[in-house]
């Protein structure tokens, strides 16, 4: 009886075939949702510091150097990839990218610093950013105003009255 | 000669001890995972072992608690002369979220000299995989250090002349007359 349960478990295992993977030899492909190590784009950062305020692990570091220059830095050591700097950016600057193989000899490889260039206000010498994402929805493309009525237009399809308004700026909303 | 021979034949032969030193499990449970005839670990040689007596390389898992890091040292001094550490995870690597509370002292390497380092949360069996291949040789290691710096000022107000110091202690001349 035993040697037939033998047989039978060896034509199982013969079935089967080989299911090791061949891994780093070959490269292993990951799922569409996965999370691996976030990207930092600075030509797009404007740097809020959003990120950094709502890092869990706080590994995204914030300094002022002085009135202009603002540093951001990435440590990557104590990171989840939990993605929520990439949920939290206002300007979609940091990625979520399918780097996994992040193995090293040298955790100071994982840093990403960024050197940011902040605006200074004219009149009182402090810095901001440059505009607030919501300001930026609506002044994205385009705009279309017309100067001859004084009309402020929110997109190009909306109707204009032909008489002139006098009194303020009115604001259509299409 | 057989003692040539073994060396040659079992150098690169890494037996892991596997030390958790108040993690949360995921990272062990990917340890595992990489053991299992899928991942099949055992092809470059590698064998889990129970004691660090026997063991060459010693897998940490979870940041170094203040309960558990004696423990943890007396585990890497019991380890034979040419050993290796690997921190596995990102609480090893860099004391993980709670790196500040009062019972965690910080990553690994503030108590044990820590030779590779494979950061994630967990990481995949893949990356394990990855980090043992760098290792030993087989592959080279792919990041590096990112670092983006404005070269020129878009807005010649404040002339890069005027500051003194390097790198972060950067001091403005002028800033009393702003």
């Amino acid at each position: 009886m035993s040697m037939t349960s033998k047989l039978k478990e060896a034509l199982v295992g013969l079935k089967a075939g080989c299911v090791t993977l061949d891994y780093p030899a070959h490269p292993r492909p990951v799922a569409e949702n996965f999370r691996g190590r976030p990207i930092f784009d600075a030509s797009k950062c404007i740097g809020c510091a959003g990120c950094a305020n709502n890092c869990p692990a706080r590994e995204i570091l914030v300094l002022d150097v002085y009135q202009e220059i603002r540093i951001l830095k990435y440590l990557g050591r104590r990171c989840t990839y939990c993605g929520r700097c990439a949920d939290i950016c206002p300007e979609k600057a940091i990625t979520m990218s399918h780097e996994y193989e992040t193995a090293t000899g040298n955790i100071g490889d994982l840093q990403q610093r960024l050197d940011l260039f902040m605006s200074t206000c004219q009149r009182c010498g402090r810095c901001f950013k440059d505009i607030s994402p919501l300001e930026q929805l609506k002044l994205k493309g385009y705009r279309f105003d017309d100067l001859s009525n004084e009309r402020w237009i929110f997109r190009s399809r909306a109707y204009l009255e032909s008489e002139p308004v006098v009194d303020d700026i009115k604001i259509e909303l299409d | 000669m057989l003692k040539n021979l073994c060396q040659k034949m079992f150098g690169r032969s890494l037996w892991v001890y596997h030390a958790n030193s108040g993690g949360c499990n995921g990272c062990d449970i990917e340890v595992l995972n990489v053991l299992t005839p899928y991942y099949d670990v055992e092809r470059f040689g590698i064998k889990l072992v129970g004691s660090p007596r026997h063991a060459d390389v010693m897998l940490c898992q979870g940041p170094a608690l203040r309960a558990t890091a004696r423990a943890l040292r007396t585990a890497y001094e019991a380890m034979p002369a040419p050993k290796l550490v690997f921190a596995i995870g990102g609480c090893a690597c860099g004391g993980g979220i709670w790196h500040d509370t009062y019972a965690v002292l910080g990553p690994v390497e503030k108590v044990i000299p820590v030779n590779f380092y494979i950061p994630g949360c967990p990481p995949r069996p893949e990356a394990i995989i990855y980090g043992v291949a760098v290792a030993v040789g087989l592959v080279d290691k792919k990041v590096a250090p990112v670092e983006f710096k404005e070269l020129e000022m878009p807005i010649p107000r404040y002339h890069p002349s005027d500051l003194r110091g390097k790198d972060e202690m950067v001091v403005y001349e002028k800033m009393d007359k702003i």
